[in-house]
């Protein structure tokens, strides 16, 4: 006998005998099996149909720029591909530099690759130059953190910390009398645009506020305890287009005449304050699930409660909520449309505004059909990045 | 955990929320708009949590707009043909190419206007809070707006109303050719009461086809369920933008009920007042006296009517007494056009959204449009 130890038998059944074992195996299964392939055939060829033969995708390609950026001057547009020209150098930075740890940052960096790549074959003139020279820094900087490793990892932390107001600064310009960066109000900004910035600023600041507020609702000191109760449960129970409403119409009346807050910050505001209390309770919820043990254990090496709290409960607790996080992340990601009723052209909002276009009247399903799209692959790609970010850090394995 | 620890997160929880609470309005105070008035508005501060308190001091809203360089003009995005954004990202439609001609009459500049965009709920709010100053978003005139509201109504810019819309191929033009036929119309609303008085009045029969909701109304029109459907003309206009093929639709010059829709300002300051409606006024006179944006500079070159050079400035100080340049009709004429050119270009027989003129025509064609003497 030989002392070779084979491997377990691996079955490879044939495409055929797949289709036969799976979907035609009882007479009722085989019913049902041609059944939904009719239907699924039925709708598909329509959907089909619709795309290729009866949308009338003029409405989508003459209003691009509209969609994306909304009414931001045509002049000043190579200011926010400057900012994403930044970012992609950033992200291929960090892709190179922890892409050998966790697994899957290949297939991202090669996918953003092609995405960019693509983009460039179908856009033409100074976009297209624009996203060749975005592919070119996503490669040039995921070589440079490849090679550089660990010594770099610091300047690309920094990166991302002051890449956020270097992008702001860099849409909203230095000041009306700039000759570089002119001024570009907020009333310019929309589309694409100022949907994703309310959902960046939404996450950014919600994430701290809430940890804080789902400390202090376990806090033992009675006042920080009932203020982040009554906070939570405030802003908890009433929906936000209640806050956006209040923020736009009623906190007019309250300033005197003349004072007037930004309307995209009162929204940036207004979309924070509600995020934060139910990431509170999120966040409360890992907390919980950390047994005793680990805070005893932390005591006994000797740390003071910032370090513990820092170093052994939280990162574990976030570590337990993050598929909850991004479930809310991208829920507030799409919360954003309701901005279109407080009069903000987001993403919705112009779709609204393209709509009214004397020479694009009835083409509803079509811009409605792009939005939706956007809004899907957006979302996806946080899903995705958040299923890797599980992966890499063993969430449910360990 | 020892209780040292919970003090520092209370103060954390408390500075992060003053934070995120206010701290954007220093950020913003660079672009508010009208720094020039943040504190002259003393009556305003007595009662400012009541809704209607706000209102503006003499003169304080042209210094302010001037002083700012340009003018805040709350419109539609929304509606095909009065306001919305076309492909460039610039404002068109009807009301919106009022607030260029106001912004003509001040500055001389018709791009000398930033439009905010405001629903329907927000609308007086942002007008009376002084975050826009003139409203021109398809309002309609009414009691309660120009009195509780805390503003007033200018002048009628378009006297919408409600209409009737018919297939094409009816070759429907009148009431009376409606005489038997069935009209689709939403129930419950002021809408199916100004139809029964029409016919009534007309002394024609018909039966009318009941609906709880607008989609169900249009709906079924377009399912060729009833003759003809009604509803406000601008409304009319973007319903049938939907139908399957707008161009077989026709909507007839029969108005049923009043609507005028018009800019409207805000309570107290009466010069502010007289701006927006006198250049209602050089728009409607223009097209009276047909002076046009071709034709003006050779108008004022060679015109020998005394009214008309008042109106352009030839004559007089008539731009003066409103505060502004002698010269603001001719500007108003020259950037934006008369009226008869603004509907053209928005509503016309050229453009998918065609409204006859019916009531908006000048009276001397039988409408409505009135404007009194620049003397």
């Amino acid at each position: 006998m030989s002392d070779k130890i084979l491997p377990p038998l691996i079955e490879r059944p044939s495409p055929l005998s797949w289709i036969y074992k799976n979907l035609f195996n009882t007479w009722y299964n085989a019913l049902l099996s041609l059944l939904s392939g009719a239907l699924i055939f039925w709708i598909g060829r329509a959907v089909v149909i619709w795309l290729l033969e009866v949308a009338q995708w003029r409405v989508i390609v003459t209003n691009l720029r509209l969609i994306m950026l909304g009414q931001f001057p045509i002049s000043e547009v190579w200011r926010v591909w400057l900012g994403l020209a930044l970012l992609a150098l950033i992200t291929g930075n960090s892709l190179g530099i922890w892409g050998r740890k966790a697994r899957g940052a290949g297939r991202v960096t090669i996918g953003l690759l092609v995405l960019l790549l693509g983009l460039a074959v179908i856009t033409s003139g100074q976009s297209q130059l624009w996203l060749l020279g975005m592919a070119g820094l996503l490669g040039l900087g995921w070589w440079v953190g490849r090679s550089a490793g660990k010594g770099l990892e610091r300047v690309v932390i920094t990166g991302w910390v002051i890449w956020p107001p270097i992008f702001i600064l860099l849409l909203r310009g230095l000041g009306a009398d700039s000759e570089l960066l002119p001024l570009v109000g907020t009333n310019l900004w929309g589309g694409l645009l100022l949907t994703l910035l309310l959902t960046i600023v939404g996450i950014v600041f919600s994430f701290p506020l809430g940890v804080l507020l789902a400390l202090g609702r376990r806090s033992s000191l009675p006042i920080v305890r009932w203020f982040s109760v009554a906070y939570i449960e405030l802003i908890r129970g009433v929906p936000l287009i209640t806050l956006l409403f209040m923020a736009q119409l009623m906190l007019p009346l309250f300033l005197p005449t003349g004072v007037n807050i930004d309307r995209v910050l009162r929204a940036m505001v207004a979309i924070t304050l509600f995020s934060a209390a139910y990431l509170a309770e999120n966040v409360r919820g890992g907390l919980q699930a950390i047994p005793k043990g680990q805070y005893e254990a932390a005591y006994a090496m000797g740390l003071n409660n910032i370090q513990s709290m820092g170093l052994i409960i939280m990162p574990q607790a976030l570590r337990l909520v993050i598929p909850i996080l991004v479930g809310q992340f991208i829920a507030l990601f799409k919360d954003t449309a309701l901005v279109s009723i407080v009069g903000l052209m987001d993403l919705v909002g112009i779709g609204k505004t393209v709509l009214a276009q004397p020479e694009f009247l009835g083409l509803q399903r079509e811009v409605y059909a792009f939005i939706s799209m956007l809004y899907w692959v957006i979302s996806y790609a946080m899903a995705y990045v958040s299923q890797r970010l599980e992966v890499s850090l063993g969430v449910g394995e360990r | 955990m020892s209780k040292k620890f919970y003090p520092l997160f209370g103060l954390l929880i408390v500075a992060a929320l003053v934070l995120a609470a206010c701290g954007g309005a220093p950020a913003a105070s660079g672009d508010a708009s009208e720094p020039a008035t943040a504190d002259t508005a003393a009556p305003a501060d007595d009662a400012a949590p009541a809704p209607a308190a706000q209102t503006a001091a003499q003169g304080e809203t042209l210094a302010a707009v001037v002083a700012r360089g340009y003018l805040v003009c709350g419109a539609n995005n929304q509606v095909p043909g009065f306001g919305y954004v076309d492909a460039d990202g610039n404002f068109s439609g009807v009301d919106v190419d009022y607030c260029r001609a106001l912004a003509a009459a001040i500055f001389g500049d018709a791009d000398a206007v930033e439009f905010r965009p405001v629903t329907a709920p927000e609308r007086f709010t942002a007008l009376q809070s002084g975050e826009i100053d003139v409203l021109s978003r398809n309002t309609t005139w009414t009691l309660t707006r120009d009195t509780e509201l805390a503003g007033n109504f200018t002048a009628t810019t378009f006297y919408d109303g409600q209409g009737l819309m018919v297939p094409s191929a009816t070759g429907f033009t009148t009431l009376e050719d409606l005489a038997g036929g069935s009209v689709c119309v939403q129930t419950g609303t002021t809408t199916e009461l100004n139809l029964a008085d029409a016919f009534a009045a007309a002394g024609i029969s018909y039966s009318p086809v009941v609906f709880e909701d607008a989609d169900s109304t249009f709906a079924a029109y377009s399912e060729g369920r009833c003759d003809a459907v009604t509803t406000d003309k601008s409304g009319l206009v973007s319903r049938r933008s939907v139908l399957a093929d707008p161009s077989a639709h026709d909507i007839l010059d029969v108005t049923l009920s009043k609507e005028p829709l018009g800019p409207m300002v805000r309570h107290g300051d009466d010069q502010w007042f007289d701006i927006a409606q006198w250049t209602v006024f050089a728009l409607i006179a223009a097209e009276e006296y047909g002076i046009t944006s071709a034709n003006v500079d050779q108008v004022k070159a060679s015109n020998t009517d005394p009214q008309i050079n008042r109106l352009l400035g030839n004559e007089g100080e008539l731009g003066a007494k409103l505060g502004l340049s002698n010269e603001w009709a001719y500007n108003v004429i020259k950037l934006a056009g008369n009226y008869g050119e603004i509907y053209n270009r928005n509503l016309g027989p050229d453009t998918p959204t065609y409204i006859p003129r019916g009531y908006n025509s000048i009276y001397t064609e039988g409408g409505l449009l009135f404007a009194p003497p620049f003397n």
